[in-house]
């Protein structure tokens, strides 16, 4: 029996992989992220994903809207206004101000941008591959989790079951690619099987996007939130890295500056099959509740009524 | 957009990631009554969202599979009510149990199959048997289930018009005619798991309003079953033969009501959209079916009107149940609230460090 929930030393061995690799994932370190959005255009190129509405959201940059089925690299852009602080200095940076116009201590803004690449997550515990009923979901050698799209019969239950909303089955008219699959990331198995890396972390232009084995990505990310720390930028934090959290750990991990939820992440994503144990006995309660009732239905009031 | 920029301001007061400085991503949302009375002394709960957009996606499910949830049920309380009336000799109860067992759960396999993007690929669900997911178990269940449901109720068809049969087809009828009791016990112990595995399949999500529902839908699921089979042995059962089907109905409308109470005291914010929008309105209407047809169970034994006003009205109930508890998840998915607050409130009791 796979463990469910909580640390796991390599999920690959734990899916029964006999000689597992090195577990990969991406490191995204969102305070180099310039929003170019080329890792969503690499994916799509690389990974034939379908064009999914070409729309003006009204959210900044942002006009891809979300992870789905057809993004699996989705890059959030948002906007702040911040009161600056006081150890800055003013680089007399352009202003919205009109010429002439000068700026009162009170009313200045600083403004600024977060920018993040979102991704697949490839949980230690995956809550899309736990409940997956056909097997097309699975673990690959690498640690990270595939779809099958030649198994996957559509039936849906990976999306409400992701803690993280990222994979979705495809819409689209039947007979096209894939549609009425579940997709998502697949961490460029294809590419890693080759010896290459994910075509968002290659076409990352900042390194915003790192790739590699995760035991040296969460090394690399330590001494990144300890050098902005040093740096100043002390909202500066780390998503998914811990192993401790409620999916025992993410593959592809964030350096944040802001709380999660400020990017569209969960603060506590928890995979939903860590409760089931519990779920299964209740079930089985109320099951043998249903057959006493109906049992004590026939056997009540003695007889023929 | 200047109103929508005091109340964040208004807010700011309360949340310290405004009060460091910080301006709202998208939209800020508020839990709990408006801000009727300024010095209230409780503030209202804030939390953050990406434009207001969904953290969790809502699943792609449609309507058949709260359909399925109703049928799948009314199936498995027949099976029980079919079998009981078999061995206790109630011929009428039991070709209505074991009819309604096999057209319902004929028409839940229809509508489990239609609701696939790829129906087609249907008996890739047989390809591996996963304790850790709900799906997976139940489609296990109902290969169990089915075919002994399928015979019984088959059995209860062909076995009276059988001289009217050609030769050939008899002796099966009549091999079927002596494998349907046995059967339709086999089916009655199975059909337990398949009223309440259901339960399973919703709560182990991440959507909010299933998640939170864990402890109490089982049971919530297994009482709305009982009380739709029993609603509908009471609907086409003579009273005579009926009293099981009372006695079910008004004890599967019993726990529906009361583990549907407990249930929402238990979930916090996640109850909230099992009282508002269409998943509000569904379960006011379940609630009183519900308990109007429990109420008129007791009076179902005197009156055949009563008696199929009320299986009516529990069947509309469970109905409702099914659709007002998938719909109300499928809400809380859609608003990032019922699934950032709740995290947030984990990671502030200090129950969870958060990812």
């Amino acid at each position: 029996m796979p463990s469910l929930s909580g640390p796991l030393s390599d999920p690959a061995a734990d899916a029964g992989w006999e000689q597992p690799q090195p577990r990969k994932g991406f490191f995204t370190d969102t305070s180099v992220c310039i929003g170019c959005k080329a890792c969503e255009v690499a994916c799509k190129e690389w990974n034939g994903v379908p064009e999914d509405g070409l729309n003006l959201l009204g959210s900044s940059y942002d006009n891809t809207g979300s992870l789905s089925a057809s993004t699996w690299r989705h890059v959030a852009f948002i906007e702040q206004a911040r009161t600056p602080a006081s150890n800055t200095v003013s680089l007399g940076m352009p202003s919205t101000v009109k010429p002439g116009e000068s700026m009162s201590p009170e009313s200045a803004t600083e403004f600024r941008w977060l920018m993040s690449s979102d991704v697949c997550k490839h949980c230690t515990h995956a809550g899309c591959l736990d409940v997956c009923p056909t097997g097309s979901l699975f673990r690959t050698e690498f640690g990270t989790v595939v779809v099958q799209d030649d198994i996957c019969n559509g039936c849906g239950y990976c999306v409400p079951a992701c803690p993280f909303g990222v994979i979705d089955r495809r819409i689209g008219e039947q007979g096209q690619k894939n549609v009425g699959i579940a997709q998502k990331c697949t961490l460029c198995y294809d590419r890693l099987g080759a010896g290459n890396q994910p075509a968002c972390a290659q076409a990352c232009p900042t390194e915003s996007i790192q790739f590699g084995d995760l035991d040296e990505l969460r090394e690399r990310a330590a001494a990144r939130v300890e050098a902005l720390h040093a740096q100043g930028v002390s909202e500066a934090r780390l998503y998914g890295e811990s192993s401790d959290d409620g999916v025992g750990g993410s593959g592809a991990f964030f350096l944040l500056l802001d709380q999660p939820e400020v990017y569209g992440l969960p603060p506590d994503p928890v995979v939903p099959t860590r409760d089931l144990p519990q779920l299964w006995r209740h079930a089985a309660l109320a099951a043998a509740g249903m057959l006493a009732g109906a049992v004590a239905a026939f056997v009540g009031r003695g007889g023929r009524r | 957009m200047t109103e929508h920029r005091a109340e964040l301001h208004a807010e700011g007061r309360l949340d310290p990631s405004v009060r460091n400085g910080a301006a709202p991503a998208g939209r800020r949302g508020r839990v709990g009554r408006r801000r009727r009375d300024e010095h209230q002394m409780v503030p209202d709960a804030v939390f953050t969202s990406y434009y207001g957009r969904p953290v969790v996606k809502a699943s792609p499910w449609e309507a058949d599979i709260p359909a399925y949830l109703f049928l799948g049920g009314l199936a498995a309380g027949s099976s029980l009510l079919g079998a009981g009336a078999g061995l206790t000799g109630r011929p009428v109860l039991r070709r209505a149990g074991r009819v309604s067992a096999l057209g319902a759960i004929s028409v839940s396999f229809a509508a489990l199959v239609h609701d696939l993007g790829r129906p087609a690929r249907f008996v890739n669900m047989l390809r591996v048997a996963k304790p850790t997911s709900p799906m997976s178990v139940g489609t296990w269940i109902l290969t169990g289930y089915g075919p002994l449901a399928g015979l019984a109720g088959a059995a209860e068809l062909l076995v009276p018009v059988v001289d009217r049969l050609p030769c050939s087809v008899r002796p099966p009828v009549r091999l079927l005619g002596r494998l349907a009791g046995p059967a339709g016990v086999g089916a009655a112990l199975v059909a337990p798991a398949v009223a309440s595995y259901t339960a399973a399949l919703l709560a182990n999500t991440s959507t909010p309003t299933w998640s939170a529902s864990r402890k109490q839908l089982p049971f919530v699921f297994v009482g709305s079953a009982s009380a739709a089979a029993g609603g509908l042995g009471m609907l086409l059962a003579p009273v005579s033969e009926a009293g099981p089907a009372r006695r079910l109905a008004l004890g599967g409308a019993l726990l529906e009501l009361g583990a549907e109470r407990a249930m929402e005291a238990s979930m916090g914010v996640t109850a909230e959209p099992l009282h508002q929008g269409l998943g509000g309105t569904l379960m006011r209407a379940s609630k009183a079916l519900t308990a109007m047809g429990a109420a008129g169970s007791l009076l179902a034994r005197r009156s055949r009107i009563a008696a199929a006003v009320s299986g009516a009205a529990l069947l509309a109930g469970s109905v409702c149940t099914r659709f007002g508890i998938f719909e109300a998840g499928q809400a809380s998915a859609r608003d990032p609230k019922y699934t950032v607050l709740p995290q947030r409130q984990r990671i502030e009791r200090g129950e969870t460090a958060g990812a």
